[in-house]
């Protein structure tokens, strides 16, 4: 049998990148001076599960950089070494690190050498700084390693002899007995020697079985506890026996070297040894599936709670209730209307709620993005020379993953803003009145089917006067022009607009809010700012929860019906003929309390044979799209629903002013327009020099 | 000849298969009989009303709703210049996979009716001749002789790879 260890590499990084997590979390929560015992403990744990992965995997130079990490983080857990500032900070550095090998191991790249290697060394010199509280001799293990401070206690006695007698069912735990073996090696000189005694004749061997047994020699400068550790995760699966000679050291009798009966070891091990995924029990086991995926590469997965799942199972049960329910009516003789029209009414009920249980599942807590802040701002903060309390409120609302994916970079962007120049110096917030620390809320929650997350700060505000006097020097906004405050904020959203005095590395290019506020009309959403000058701002912005469903309105042209996305309608109107004015005879323009827009006529635009050609007759449906408006005309109105969101790209190419497609309740396939698609598909339509072959004369 | 889309026909071929012979079901259109490789039928569907892209070339019907997905659908006899006729009781869809550069895609093209599945082994095929600039040539993979039958066989993926249509719209431009 063989196994490709490779498929449980992506299982690997999931859960190194998800122990890192934990570690630079609850490292960012350790108090200086009195660490919280099992906050400690979850930290090292999380090393420690890292460090036994990596050593699996075959990642030494990770494996051997979380050593470092665990011993520290050892002997904070021991009480033996004081949690300071400096050692958090060393920690919080070595986690990125090890974060950026983890990636190039994933990638296959290679990580910083120089950049590791200076962590590696600031690790060092942490360990070697050794600690206020003095090393309790003995017991206290101040390192599992086998370099200088074994001498500390190691004198005591000679070599250790242990016997390591696995139970047959070692490996169903998923241990291998090398791996131990070569960790023993690793404290410091060892012999082995296999006892093969127990092997039964071949007839009965049971490939999925231990029967082999280890005396093992080692050093006998090396601590009790570091061998204990070895055989921390089979002390439940094997008999372990630690003895030591006293100081002359018995030899083994027939001492073999090292590699060859390491070699000897390994050759039926790893033959019958079955993958060892998931060594540690409680977590959740990962499906077949997974599995597959992993190994195809970097497929993106999901980690799904199994209360959804089994909500899921509930409603595909009660469906096929409904569908045999069904089934038992088909009777061509005599039908029971009634049973039928219960059936009908069930089946929606459970479609229904089973594409909104469908959807759930690509819901993920909003903290997947927000678990992220603490760090930014700490070290943003201390960078800055500020003072910053980060709060965070609800971080359990839900949205869609592609949304949380692509949310994360602007959040990033907006917090680092509020952080530079929202927020001000110490002393100068003392001088105005605030308290010194200035505090940042992200904020999450549901509104109706959006997501609303807010950004605010106590900082200093938007200077109105220097916005507008900015946007003069920059001639959008006429000399004597005055806006309305909340035009005057809206401001920074334009591109290459910043008011910062002098551009840090931190923000102040005035690249960003531009490419903020375009990534979130991407998804469908709107960001706004309401700001206080001297009081602070917020920073507003409102999404679907989800991409794959929008709120749509269905509109006639002709025989075609087409979706317009709600978010896109600005109003609907019957045309006034008054307010009909015509620009060269051609391009038509509708007056709109003191605005002119643009008229598509959607059936030339699309080649579709109207109902009427007559403005009068149809309606104008007002619509904006990428900071432009334009009126639609179209026949009729018809309902409003939520359509599925297909795309057109799978089977065929995308189409200018259409963003998709979606099947509408008879079967039948209508397009999802796109707003800012359809107005730049007008704009080039009347442009004389590019004139569209395939549009049929209306 | 039976015009008539007979499943009994396409079952008989189906088990018949002879040597190294491949399979082609054929299908009429504007009289001629054309041929695709059986292996990339998903379906044959009844003609269904299609909703039209806008701004597309004429021959593209437009899409129809496959079990949830959205298929565009061609009509062979305005691809292939023919004159254009109202759908009759005959007139179906041949859903086919289509290889293409940017993958691959399921796409429904209307003919006139299905007529059989014949094995066509490779010696059979003649080469199209050349017809200079008057037709194109390229999609025809071969034409072969059955029951004294001329058939086109058809390479899908040139067909509509010639056509760049599943191209973005920027790129053709």
């Amino acid at each position: 049998m063989s196994i490709d260890i490779a498929q449980f590499h992506q299982v690997f990084f999931e859960e190194s990148f998800e122990g890192l997590e934990v570690m630079e979390s609850g490292l960012l929560d350790l108090e200086v001076g009195q660490p919280d015992a099992e906050a400690i403990n979850s930290i090292f744990r999380a090393a420690h599960s890292i460090k036994g992965g990596s050593g699996t995997f075959g990642f030494t130079a990770i494996g051997e950089f979380t050593h470092l990490l665990e011993t520290l983080l050892d002997e904070m857990r021991n009480g033996t070494r004081e949690v300071t500032r400096e050692a958090v900070d060393v920690l919080l550095l070595a986690v990125d690190s090890l974060r950026e090998m983890l990636s190039a191991a994933r990638d296959g790249a290679d990580f910083d050498a120089e950049a590791v290697a200076a962590v590696h060394a600031k690790l060092e010199q942490q360990l070697a700084a050794g600690s206020a509280v003095p090393v309790t001799p003995a017991v206290e293990a101040t390192t599992a390693s086998a370099s200088a401070s074994a001498s500390a206690s190691g004198a005591a006695g000679g070599e250790w002899t242990i016997a390591f007698a696995p139970h047959p069912n070692l490996f169903a735990t998923g241990n291998d007995p090398v791996r131990i073996l070569r960790e023993l090696r690793a404290l410091g000189d060892s012999r082995v020697q296999a006892d093969l005694s127990g092997l039964p004749p071949y007839a009965e061997f049971d490939p999925e079985a231990c029967y082999v047994r280890w005396t093992i020699t080692l050093d006998g400068t090396v601590e009790e506890s570091a061998i204990r550790e070895v055989f921390e995760w089979v002390e439940d699966d094997a008999d372990i026996h630690l003895e030591r000679a006293s100081a002359a050291g018995a030899e083994v009798p027939g001492s073999a070297c090292n590699d060859a009966v390491d070699e000897a070891v390994a050759a039926p091990a790893l033959t019958v040894a079955p993958p060892p995924v998931e060594r540690r029990g409680g977590e959740d086991r990962r499906s077949g599936e997974r599995r597959a995926g992993a190994a195809g590469g970097s497929t993106s997965s999901i980690r799904v709670d199994i209360g959804k799942v089994d909500s899921l199972i509930n409603l595909v049960g009660e469906l096929v209730i409904t569908q045999s329910m069904l089934g038992q009516l088909d009777d061509p003789e005599h039908v029971d209307f009634d049973k039928l029209r219960e059936g009908l009414a069930q089946l929606e009920r459970n479609t229904r709620e089973l594409q909104e249980s469908v959807m759930r599942i690509r819901m993920l807590p909003i903290s997947f993005s927000f678990n992220r802040f603490p760090r930014l701002v700490r070290d943003l903060s201390s960078k800055l020379g500020k003072e910053v309390e980060l709060k965070i409120v609800g971080e359990q609302t839900e949205l869609d993953k592609t949304v949380l994916e692509k949310i994360a970079d602007p959040l990033v962007h907006l917090v680092r803003n509020a952080l530079d120049h929202g927020i001000e110096q110490p002393d100068r917030r003392a001088a105005a009145g605030k308290p010194r620390h200035g505090t940042l809320t992200l904020a999450a929650r549901h509104e109706g089917g959006n997501i609303v997350i807010e950004i605010s700060d106590d900082g200093a505000g938007l200077d109105c006067d220097r916005l507008l006097a900015k946007a003069r020097e920059r001639g959008l906004v006429g000399a004597d022009e005055h806006l309305p405050e909340d035009r005057n904020h809206e401001l920074i959203f334009h591109p290459g607009f910043s008011t910062a005095k002098e551009i840090s590395d931190v923000s102040g290019r005035g690249v960003g809010m531009d490419v903020v506020k375009r990534n979130i009309k991407e998804l469908g959403g709107v960001i706004d700012i309401q700001s206080k000058f001297g009081a602070g701002s917020t920073i507003r912005i409102r999404l679907p929860l989800t991409l794959a469903i929008l709120d749509g309105q269905l509109v006639r042209v002709g025989d075609q019906t087409y979706i317009v996305p709600l978010v896109s309608i600005i109003e609907s109107l019957q045309v006034d003929p008054s307010r009909i004015k015509s620009v060269v005879g051609a391009a038509e323009l509708y007056r709109l309390r003191g605005e002119y827009i643009p008229i598509v006529r959607l059936y030339k635009l699309f080649g579709i044979e109207p109902e009427s050609s007559s403005l009068e007759d149809g309606l104008l449906v007002v619509i904006e799209g990428e900071g432009q408006r334009a009126g639609i005309f179209i026949d009729e109105l018809l309902g409003q629903q939520q359509v599925v969101i297909k795309s057109l790209e799978t089977n065929y190419r995308k189409v200018d002013g259409i963003s998709g497609a979606t099947i509408l309740g008879d079967g039948t396939v209508a397009m999802i327009m796109d707003a800012g698609g359809l107005i730049a598909l007008n704009r080039q339509a009347h442009k004389p020099a590019n004139p569209s072959d395939n549009v049929k004369a209306a | 000849m039976d015009t008539s889309m007979n499943a009994q026909s396409i079952e008989l071929g189906m088990t018949d298969n002879v040597g190294n012979a491949d399979q082609y079901l054929t299908f009429l259109l504007n009289g001629e009989e054309y041929g695709v490789d059986i292996l990339r039928v998903q379906e044959i569907k009844g003609w269904m009303p299609t909703t039209k892209i806008p701004n597309t070339p004429e021959y593209i019907r437009g899409v129809m709703n496959l079990r949830g997905a959205i298929v565009p659908i061609i009509d062979l006899r305005l691809r292939f210049n023919m004159p254009a006729i109202e759908q009759t009781a005959t007139t179906v869809v041949i859903v086919l996979k289509v290889e293409s550069e940017a993958g691959e895609r399921t796409i429904g093209f209307v003919v006139d009716a299905v007529s059989e599945v014949y094995n066509v082994s490779a010696e059979h095929f003649k080469a199209a001749p050349d017809f200079g600039s008057q037709v194109h040539t390229d999609f025809i993979r071969a034409l072969a002789t059955v029951d004294e039958k001329m058939i086109i066989l058809l390479d899908i993926d040139r067909l509509v790879g010639s056509d760049g249509i599943l191209q973005a719209p920027n790129a053709s431009h």
